[in-house]
């Protein structure tokens, strides 16, 4: 029997293996798996360093903040003082404001109005090792009640969904994927229009005919409630820019969460749709919801 | 027993270096972790893919084939794992750059900052040619094939590449 010559050897090798891995990912877009089993193996090696790797990295920010940087303090201390000041002055404003006060008291009453909704804060301890998807790991899972496809929010705005749920971790699909994408509307005209990630930093609005004038940039971006993850009326963005486009108008919109720097997210731990508990008369930016 | 050992032909002399054990290994994890935390710290961190430049420089110094495309399809897979990506998509890319990694580094001289400067880049736009066409074919996902960011990103990670090189020739064995 004629032996291989070990090149070809190398070569059917490498055949074989990427034959492998194509069937692979047939498997996965037939039956819409996601290879569950060595996505769990391999984060579960992970995710302790990552965990070891956020609690040091806490460790020495707070240590470094708190002994070494402190030959700044008295440099930071009267800019604090000058920025109170500031402040003082500007609270005095919002006060001589009613409308502007009825807006900044529907605020303060959106935590309140969550308390109904299951929350969960959760720590941001990875990110995806690929550069293209736009993904984060946080340190709550399964056992922490964390399901596929729930919402994840930050105080500032909507962050993205569970994409998978592990033991202890899961995977967020930030708003900023490309395959990322929410039910929204625009705060004033109340117009629904989907936003979608785009795989940069800003999302994109979608299906807006060229002669819709409504959208201008400034105008605020909220959720509709129509993907039925997250509740209506959570700050999804602001309009960045508007230009024409063939068939729809090309809007990009700035995410109100900042999605680069995220450490601390909040997980609503619900699968349910969230529904408004009743609309507020005025039509303010947020409203109180329910389960 | 030598630790090296020479491939002679003709005209060539190419060395096939063997490094220190559990150094390919442990490579490889801390490669795959810092890629999936550094993004965490710093955002732009994530235009540097780890994972490639270790194959890549293992494939160029271990000059052989089978090893060469068994690492990377092993890291590609883990980096799979690790993103939201179907499982193979960075597999396959690592899998085929792996393979030409250490035929390349089996018939060249790749020891100079200047070709692992070159060789990297191209491999980079390469395994970035791949993943492309992977999507289109299989995944049927339109991408555009070249783009400034993609451009920028080979010539960063060329650059890292010739540093991170010169650390990882310490763990050869003498």
């Amino acid at each position: 029997m004629v032996g291989i010559p070990s090149r070809h050897k190398s070569l059917l090798l490498l055949f074989g293996v990427v034959l492998l891995q194509v069937l692979l990912l047939a498997v996965q877009i037939k039956r819409d798996s996601e290879g569950r089993l060595i996505r769990v193996w391999t984060v579960g090696a992970v995710s302790p360093f990552e965990r070891a790797g956020a609690y040091g990295v806490g460790r020495i920010r707070n240590t470094w903040n708190h002994y070494f940087a402190l030959r700044n303090t008295s440099r930071d201390n009267e800019q604090l003082r000058r920025e109170n000041d500031q402040l003082k002055l500007q609270v005095a404003q919002l006060q001589g404001k009613a409308a502007e006060a009825d807006r900044l008291a529907k605020l303060l009453s959106f935590k309140q109005a969550h308390q109904d909704v299951p929350m969960l804060a959760a720590r941001v301890i990875g990110a995806s090792a690929d550069t293209a998807s736009q993904t984060i790991y946080v340190d709550r899972g399964e056992r922490d009640g964390v399901k596929k496809n729930m919402g994840v929010i930050t105080p500032d705005g909507i962050v993205g969904k569970v994409l998978e749920s592990y033991s202890n971790t899961a995977q967020i699909l930030l708003l900023t994927d490309k395959d990322s994408g929410v039910g929204a509307m625009l705060a004033d005209s109340r117009a629904q229009h989907p936003v979608g990630g785009t795989g940069e930093t800003l999302l994109s609005m979608k299906y807006v005919p060229n002669e819709d004038d409504s959208v201008k940039p400034g105008q605020e971006v909220l959720t509709s409630g129509m993907d039925r993850i997250f509740p209506r009326n959570l700050p999804v963005g602001t309009v960045a820019d508007v230009k024409s486009g063939n068939p729809f108008k090309l809007i990009r919109i700035k995410p109100a969460a900042s999605l680069d720097r995220l450490e601390e997210v909040i997980v609503l731990l619900s699968l349910r749709p969230l529904e408004l508990k009743k609309e507020q008369e005025s039509s303010g930016p947020v409203a109180m919801v329910t389960r | 027993m030598n630790d090296t050992f020479d491939l002679r032909s003709a005209e060539t002399h190419i060395e096939v270096h063997k490094f220190r054990t559990g150094a390919i290994v442990v490579s490889m994890a801390l490669a795959l972790l810092i890629q999936a935390a550094s993004p965490v710290y710093f955002a732009k961190a994530a235009i540097v893919d780890l994972p490639l430049l270790i194959t890549v420089y293992f494939g160029l110094s271990r000059r052989n084939p089978s090893t060469g495309l068994l690492l990377g399809f092993v890291i590609g897979v883990a980096q799979d794992s690790l993103s939201a990506t179907p499982i193979g998509l960075y597999g396959i890319a690592k899998t085929i750059i792996g393979y030409l990694a250490s035929s390349i580094g089996a018939r060249l001289d790749t020891e100079h900052p200047a070709a692992r400067f070159a060789l990297t880049g191209f491999f980079f736009f390469l395994h970035q040619g791949l993943i492309t066409l992977t999507r289109r074919l299989l995944l049927a996902q339109p991408e555009p094939w070249l783009t400034v960011r993609l451009a920028i990103a080979a010539t960063v990670n060329a650059i890292i590449a010739v540093f991170l090189f010169m650390l990882l020739d310490r763990l050869r064995k003498q």
